[in-house]
């Protein structure tokens, strides 16, 4: 049940392969995999805690308001993880910056609220918070891998090409980003493609 | 920021730290509606109207409410419930005012909410320390920075169409690795 449930949020319904949510994050924060994780498991820890709060009110919420009512009960986790983070994990909350307020109009976060937590019992909404955020963290830790690899040669600060070797610089830049990402979903396009014909 | 000149707060958020390419907020919207170069500017000119409104608003809330009374740690809530609200009432102020420019608008203002452009360039605003002048000369420029980059990618998929794309970059891969040229581009005013 759960592995199934693992399975959606990895790969049939990866939040930023698949679904295209959370696209911001994604490209901003993954010039190297550790930030593309920390900004993974931030946004997952914000996903748990609004998936349980929506989905024990959501009898309560009237209908007309739930959108703003969401918005609120998602800024008061992104709160509370930014404070989190800035006591305990500071040189990460400084490699973030901007992008962790910026969870808070995350599309993955309000979506989960609005198309799942609002309507399931608690226990699948937990479960859905967490295979939706396993997803995005291994999508962000993945992208990350690939630019930092290619852009500076080396795996969570771990260096796998010698020094003297000059690495595609682009891949850490901007545009690296763009094209990294488009290269990725096109391997898997090209992947669901072929599996299709055969 | 703060002690840039006017002149270079536009600058600087219109094209070498644009928006969109090189800070990437605002990425939704802009391989959503880049389809088309007409709904492209429209949801330029949304963007610009609410980015104006929201960055003043939000930056006298700051200075005159949220800092003398040492609540910032609310700034993320109070940030996004007035662009929410204004979002919302820019809707209807539009609708009754101008039916045309309200149909023209259509679907792009309510998604402006979700718009991280906007509330980035809000927290952006007061982290920087700019003043008011600064504020909205540093909104002017991020609208025009977005919806210059929004109409490019526009004019660059609709040429895409009509050309013979390999299967599996068809629609979002081609984009993203046209946007990757135009951030390269706009790399350049850096180097």
């Amino acid at each position: 049940m759960f592995g199934k449930e693992l399975i959606r949020g990895i790969y049939t319904e990866n939040p930023v392969f698949r679904l295209l949510f959370g696209l911001c994050p994604a490209l901003a924060v993954t010039t190297a995999a550790d930030t593309g994780l920390g900004m993974g498991l931030a946004t997952t820890t914000v996903l748990l805690g609004s998936n349980l709060v929506v989905s024990l009110l959501k009898n309560v919420i009237p209908p007309a308001v739930r959108i703003p009512s969401f918005i609120v009960i998602i800024a008061t986790f992104v709160t509370l993880v930014g404070m989190t983070m800035e006591a305990f994990f500071y040189p990460m909350f400084e490699a973030l910056g901007i992008f962790i307020p910026l969870i808070v109009v995350n599309c993955l976060i309000l979506g989960r609220a609005e198309a799942f937590a609002s309507k399931n019992t608690l226990g699948r909404s937990l479960v859905d918070a967490i295979v939706m955020g396993i997803g995005f963290t291994i999508s962000l830790g993945l992208l990350g891998a690939v630019r930092e690899i290619l852009g500076s040669g080396s795996i969570l600060g771990f260096q796998l090409v010698p020094g003297t070797v000059d690495m595609a610089l682009v891949f850490a830049l901007p545009p690296g980003a763009f094209i990294s990402l488009g290269l990725m979903l096109a391997a898997l396009n090209y992947i669901a493609i072929r599996r299709k014909e055969a | 920021m703060s002690e840039y000149g006017l002149f270079m707060i536009f600058f600087a958020a219109a094209f070498f730290n644009n928006f969109v390419l090189i800070q990437f907020l605002g990425i939704c919207p802009f391989l959503g509606v880049s389809k088309r170069v007409e709904s492209s500017l429209g949801m330029g000119m949304a963007v610009l109207f609410v980015m104006t409104l929201a960055s003043l608003i939000t930056w006298m809330l700051h200075e005159f409410l949220l800092f003398p009374l040492g609540l910032d740690y609310l700034r993320t809530i109070t940030f996004i419930l007035v662009i929410a609200s204004l979002v919302q009432f820019v809707e209807l102020f539009v609708q009754k005012a101008s039916p045309t420019l309200y149909k023209a608008l259509g679907i792009f203002l309510p998604l402006i909410t979700t718009n991280c452009a906007v509330m980035g360039l809000a927290i952006m605003n007061v982290t920087e320390g700019l003043n008011i002048i600064q504020t909205l000369v540093h909104a002017l420029g991020a609208a025009a920075g977005f919806t210059l980059v929004l109409v490019m990618l526009a004019g660059l998929r609709e040429h895409l169409e009509i050309h013979d794309v390999p299967k599996p970059l068809a629609g979002v891969p081609v984009a993203l690795l046209a946007a990757g040229i135009l951030a390269l581009a706009f790399s350049g005013f850096v180097l």
